[in-house]
């Protein structure tokens, strides 16, 4: 019986180790025509979904070659004249071949878009998010009385409590027409997914920059306001300096947050394929790409989406574990 | 000067507090406008065909349902494992491990579940969904065991085996109820966030208008749902999807602050 259980437990924990290699492994196969197809360039191509017609396919362009040196082989090397005849008859034929078979079209697809909005609507989050959190978390630990400071502790977890869904559809019908009146452009941009993304990590960042915050020895702080230091100072000179590891790991574990989400993004983002020319134009990240087009695609379609995936899953294990391992273990 | 300094900075961070609290109130005041302008009981008695919600409501919790069933069990044993049995690197492995996964983006969790779920049976089903969440639930699942146990005092545990009592059977008996409310505490919140997850069932689960038991086809979702009508041009089903995210909210709220609720009294 305890060895059964001992090795269930086991199991169980292996699970997590086999889960993760798994999630890797299927993206990658998953993947795999659209790396073959694309290779790393996908991820510099800004067309998705694009037909280009190709003159023909490289095989054929080979094929034809092949049978010229054999032709040329035959005729003997004098007759280079004739050879180049053969080459333009050659011509001729792939050109015969593209009249007749007009499908020889290829469907393009490059990842460049969905990694830009995801990087730039990350990034207005974070420099939107960043100062209230801040300014949330000294409260929290330092200013607010006891009391006070757990009522709104509270509240501020039930912020980040609320479904992601939701966060998108009060930001589509009420924060973004607000902000477009401010700034201008449209609705539904990167600038407006990029707030509600930076409303939605709020939260959660100021919750771990709160508990970096109380890491601080109070016989520190103690020491700095006997000195005759203001709270401004003791701030700045003794608690930032003593949990800024933490804080810098709860800043980028905030940023891997918001590079994976979907739904608050997915009704502000705009989901077009096209490189924001401004602040306030619509785009597309990955999560939207997938769950927008996922139920449609297939073939290389598809796989381009589990390429994207690959991407993202890649960019966010990076971005946690430079969070827990480095700064936060070091917070320790 | 140092003064005002200090007073500018101190009305600074009171500020961004004001504007956290105010983002939720805002966003809470929407809700209960919007959602109880179209709310009516008549929803909790009809489909989604019908103009109700009562079988996305149903839907969504038997799949949050069928992933805590799986998803606690799996991840309790492997936070044991974790904090009771396993030494040194390989147990400290699955603990960042498991950190990670906690942090994974959703959607590529779901499109993981529907490479290994969706593709080989065929579509989209209550299954897919289900697995989809519990994946999701693990990590939070593990990670809560791992952080409770960790509190119990080395003692209990001593105390329990010079009795003479099995490894299993001290923490099952002992160590376990030692830090029963915590844990629970842990599962009810990983319930609420699982609860009002959309990303990981959109090509899982997907939804349905229909009533359905039957785990082998698309399920309904009310998450999943709420996406879709939301997206709508009729001002009809933008309405019902307030409707359904204001139950939603209320349903993930509840669930939190009872598990916090659980943890005050305890304390």
């Amino acid at each position: 019986m305890e060895k059964i259980f001992q090795k269930l437990s086991l199991a169980s924990a292996t699970l997590v180790f086999v889960l993760l290699v798994g999630i890797f492994l299927t993206l990658y196969s998953a993947a795999k025509p659209a790396i073959d197809e694309f290779g790393l360039g996908f991820i510099t191509n800004p067309e998705w979904n694009k037909e280009v017609v190709v003159p023909t396919t490289p095989d054929a362009a080979n094929k034809a070659e092949a049978l010229n040196s054999n032709d040329d082989t035959i005729t003997g090397e004098d007759d280079v004249m004739i050879a180049d005849e053969d080459d333009e008859i050659a011509d001729e034929d792939e050109m015969l071949l593209d009249d007749e078979d007009e499908s020889v079209t290829k469907t393009i697809y490059g990842g460049l878009v969905p990694i830009v909005g995801t990087l730039l609507s990350t990034l207005i989050a974070l420099v939107f998010a960043l100062p209230i959190a801040m300014g949330i978390a000294v409260f929290l630990a330092e200013i607010a009385p006891k009391n006070i400071s757990n009522i709104v502790g509270i509240a501020i977890e039930l912020l980040a409590a609320i479904p992601s869904i939701i966060f998108g559809m009060w930001g589509l019908y009420y924060f973004a027409p607000i902000v477009a009146d401010i700034v201008g452009g449209y609705q539904v941009s990167l600038l407006t997914a990029g707030l509600v993304l930076g409303v939605m990590i709020l939260p959660f960042m100021a919750a771990i920059t709160r508990d970096s915050m109380n890491t601080t020895p109070a016989v520190l702080k103690e020491s700095a306001y006997a000195l005759g230091a203001t709270k401004f100072e003791v701030i700045k000179d003794i608690i930032f300096p003593y949990s800024k590891v933490g804080i810098i790991g709860s800043i980028i574990l905030a940023l891997g947050r918001a590079l994976g989400e979907t739904m608050a993004v997915a009704f502000l983002i705009g989901s077009i394929f096209e490189l924001p020319k401004a602040i306030n134009s619509p785009t597309i990240s990955i999560p939207v790409a997938m769950a927008n087009n996922f139920g449609e695609a297939s073939g290389l379609g598809e796989s381009a989406l589990f390429y994207l995936a690959l991407i993202l899953f890649i960019i966010s294990f990076a971005v946690i574990s430079l969070a827990k391992f480095y700064f936060l273990k070091k917070a320790k | 000067m140092r003064l005002l300094i200090n007073k500018i900075f101190l009305g600074l961070s009171i500020g961004s507090a004001l504007i956290g609290l105010s983002f939720l109130a805002w966003i809470l005041i929407t809700l209960f406008m919007k959602g109880l302008g179209s709310f009516h009981f008549s929803l909790f008695l009809n489909d989604l065909i019908d103009g109700g919600l009562r079988n996305l409501i149903i839907g969504q919790m038997i799949l949050a349902g069928l992933a805590s069933l799986i998803g606690i069990p799996l991840g309790m044993t492997a936070g044991i494992y974790i904090q009771e049995y396993g030494q040194g690197k390989y147990a400290s492995l699955i603990r960042d491990l498991s950190d990670i996964m906690m942090s994974a983006p959703s959607i590529v969790i779901g499109a993981f579940v529907y490479a290994i779920v969706v593709v080989p049976m065929g579509g989209t089903s209550g299954w897919a969904g289900a697995i989809a969440l519990a994946i999701m639930m693990i990590p939070v699942v593990i990670n809560t065991t791992d952080s409770m146990l960790s509190l119990v005092p080395r003692e209990l545990r001593e105390a329990g085996i010079a009795l003479g009592a099995s490894k299993y059977k001290v923490i099952i008996d002992i160590v376990i109820k030692a830090a029963k409310v915590g844990i629970m505490t842990g599962i009810l919140l990983a319930f609420a966030r699982i609860v009002g997850e959309t990303a990981p069932l959109l090509f899982t689960s997907e939804t349905s208008n229909y009533f359905t038991l039957n785990l082998n086809e698309s399920f309904p979702s009310l998450t999943v749902s709420i996406y879709d009508l939301a997206n709508e041009p009729e001002k009809s089903s933008r309405d019902l999807a307030w409707a359904a995210s204001f139950i939603l909210t209320v349903m993930v709220l509840i669930i939190n602050l009872t598990g916090r609720f659980v943890t005050r009294n305890k304390k």
